[in-house]
């Protein structure tokens, strides 16, 4: 059996091939077309796997850019794909917090590994992984650098939630020459805070996994672990949680 | 569903040539926002009770030059219709008629005065308390005299016995067809339940209406027999006012793969069960006692909204429930985390929308909607 799994999302495209027990991933940017990134993903899948397209038994995609793919077998939910590949990962977890580039989930699942309540945040990018790579261009850094250069221990607190305001806001305390270090462990820290605010509505049981692309910042790990005082299960290869999920259940169909 | 629902979606266009034609023979319109306005009191003062325009995201730019852009959709909707004057029933009334329901229509209602005349009826809140239904009765009898007064007639009790009658008759005849979703696979789908129940407000031939309602129930009732379908979800609607123009929400369900087969709301099913007593002696009481009961948001505490919630999800047969609240409409904002208890505790799947009449959040509830319906076994 023969499957891809495809998150199609707002800033990359994730994807995973099942090869009988074998995992093999890829990933690329979204770019401006979800079709063609989905494409170009499949063909970079198929290379790596050293398997032909005939051979494939399925396609599974998810993701904002789902419908957008032709040619899918089904098209799933992201909250039902992280639900279907934490149930696989980790049995034990409960809560499921997921942060992407433009949205962020926490998710319910029961011993099944079947979804029993969902949040995501509200229209606005606070508490995304977008938020993050605003700051970070304000700060002059890649959002892959953000968690390594965070101090902790000298958390310069930020008050705006929205996107637009917080970049301003950390654009006047650099001016005032408040220490980069201590602003990017406050991001951290208002992220943390804005999404352990939404768990809190959806409630904890059992163990917390924590999946999507903003998993791989350890600043933010950090503060949501603070918040939430729990340790968090995280997935390697935390953002290709999505469309390992998607493979997973286009196996089982 | 290959029923004809074409006389539905045609009453506005037919209401509004009869109420043009009503008014060149001297007969009065008055306009009505609510379900709390006693229409009974309309109907026998001899005038046509109409419904206004205000679930059209059209109007709202116009709107928010005056009115806060924090505020219900459905207020700044209604407020915009008027003002840029788009509403045809708005444009034919003699008289508007609003009730305290919320802050933010009360104040709207203010300021719409300076349009049209608007009569606004003091609400009492605090619905199991003697206090509250004495003060609706007294303002009940002030709308008898202000309605007397106004549109020059007498209000007599035989009248207000016979249009109590009619109403009744009227209820009932939507309560049997949307009760006929009840049955597997359901009669209607969401958007045409919409059609009827929220077109039938801007009829101005009770008596036409009343032939059509029980018509298109019969009709339902046969077509019924024997059908086979693929099992979609039945999903419970409930929470803020929706008509045609704010239908986004029930399009999206359907468009997922589910069914909307009720909808616990102002023009749905939650003023269905409500009857004036026709054996009491006085007819204000009688509709007083009646439109105290509507389990509206704005009432503290409102039981009988989570008691019919509960029944509907069982006799529906219902698979998810989804509550609306149209942005920055406090007390059904507030009221979705009982409901949501409520809905939980039952085993079915929720999902709570915050949302206005714009495009802007189509993606973003859409995949909660498909979310909640992968929940559904």
């Amino acid at each position: 059996m023969l499957v891809v799994g495809l998150d199609i999302g707002s800033v990359a495209a994730k994807g995973v091939i099942l090869d009988r027990g074998k995992v093999h991933r890829a990933m690329i940017p979204t770019g401006w077309s979800p079709r063609d990134a989905s494409e170009e993903l499949i063909c970079k899948l198929l290379k790596i796997s050293g398997c032909e397209r005939e051979q494939l038994d399925d396609i599974i995609v998810t993701g904002y850019g789902r419908i957008a793919v032709t040619g899918a077998g089904q098209v799933a939910t992201e909250i039902k794909c992280h639900a279907r590949a934490v149930a696989e990962l980790y049995p034990q977890v409960g809560t499921i917090v997921d942060i992407g580039g433009q949205d962020s989930k926490v998710i319910r699942v029961n011993e099944q590994g079947r979804v029993i309540d969902f949040a995501m945040n509200d229209k606005c990018a606070a508490g995304t992984g977008r938020f993050l790579q605003v700051m970070a261009n304000a700060l002059g850094l890649d959002v892959s650098e953000l968690g390594e250069h965070e101090d902790s221990n000298n958390i310069v607190p930020i008050n705006s939630m929205c996107t637009v305001f917080a970049e301003s806001e950390i654009i006047g305390l650099l001016a005032r020459g408040t220490s980069k270090a201590g602003i990017i462990a406050g991001l951290h820290q208002s992220v943390g805070r804005r999404v352990a605010a939404m768990v809190r509505r959806i409630g904890i049981d059992g163990e917390v996994a924590f999946t999507g692309g903003v998993a791989k910042n350890p600043g933010v790990r950090r503060a949501l672990q603070e918040e939430l005082r729990c340790q968090l299960l995280i997935p390697e290869g935390c953002q290709f949680t999505g469309a390992l999920g998607a493979a997973l259940l286009g196996q089982n169909s | 569903m290959s029923v004809n629902l074409e006389d539905f979606m045609s009453i506005r266009g037919a209401s509004l040539m009869k109420i043009k034609e009503a008014k060149d023979e001297g007969q009065k319109v008055v306009g009505v926002y609510c379900a709390y306005c006693p229409r009974e009191m309309i109907l026998a003062a001899g005038a046509i009770p109409v419904s206004l325009c205000g679930t059209s995201e059209a109007p709202i730019a116009a709107a928010e030059t005056v009115l806060p852009r924090n505020l219900c959709p459905l207020i700044k909707s209604s407020y915009g219709f008027a003002a840029t004057d788009t509403c045809p029933f708005f444009h034919f009334s003699d008289l508007v008629i609003g009730e305290t329901t919320c802050d933010g229509k009360k104040k709207m209602f203010e300021i719409m005065q300076d349009i049209k005349p608007v009569y606004v009826m003091q609400l009492p809140h605090l619905h199991q308390l003697d206090a509250a239904l004495e003060l609706w009765v007294k303002e009940l009898r002030r709308l008898r005299s202000t309605l007397e007064e106004e549109l020059d007639v007498q209000i007599t009790d035989e009248k207000l016995w016979e249009a109590i009658r009619t109403v009744n008759d009227e209820t009932m005849a939507v309560k049997a067809i949307s009760d006929l979703n009840k049955m597997e696979p359901p009669v209607l789908s969401g958007m045409d339940l919409l059609t009827v129940t929220w077109s039938r407000s801007f009829s101005s031939d009770r008596e036409k209406l009343l032939t059509m309602l029980n018509g298109l129930q019969q009709e339902l009732a046969a077509s019924q027999q024997g059908q086979a379908r693929v099992k979609k979800p039945r999903v419970l609607l409930t929470g803020c006012p929706v008509g045609l123009g704010s239908e986004k929400v029930i399009r999206l369900v359907e468009e997922a793969g589910g069914l909307i087969v009720a909808m616990e709301n102002c023009s749905g099913y939650k003023t269905l069960e409500l009857q004036s007593d026709t054996e009491l002696d006085d007819p204000i009481i009688a509709l007083a006692q009646k439109y105290m009961e509507i389990p509206c948001s704005c009432m503290s505490p409102n039981p009988y909204r989570f008691e019919l919630l509960e029944r509907m999800m069982e006799e529906f047969r219902v698979d998810a429930v989804v509550d609306l609240t149209w942005q920055a409409c406090h007390t059904y904002n507030v009221e979705a985390f009982e409901v949501g208890n409520l809905v939980r505790k039952k085993g079915l799947p929720y999902l709570h929308l915050e949302s206005d009449y714009s495009s802007s959040d189509l993606e973003t509830l859409k995949i909660r909607i498909e979310a909640l319906l992968e929940m559904v076994v």
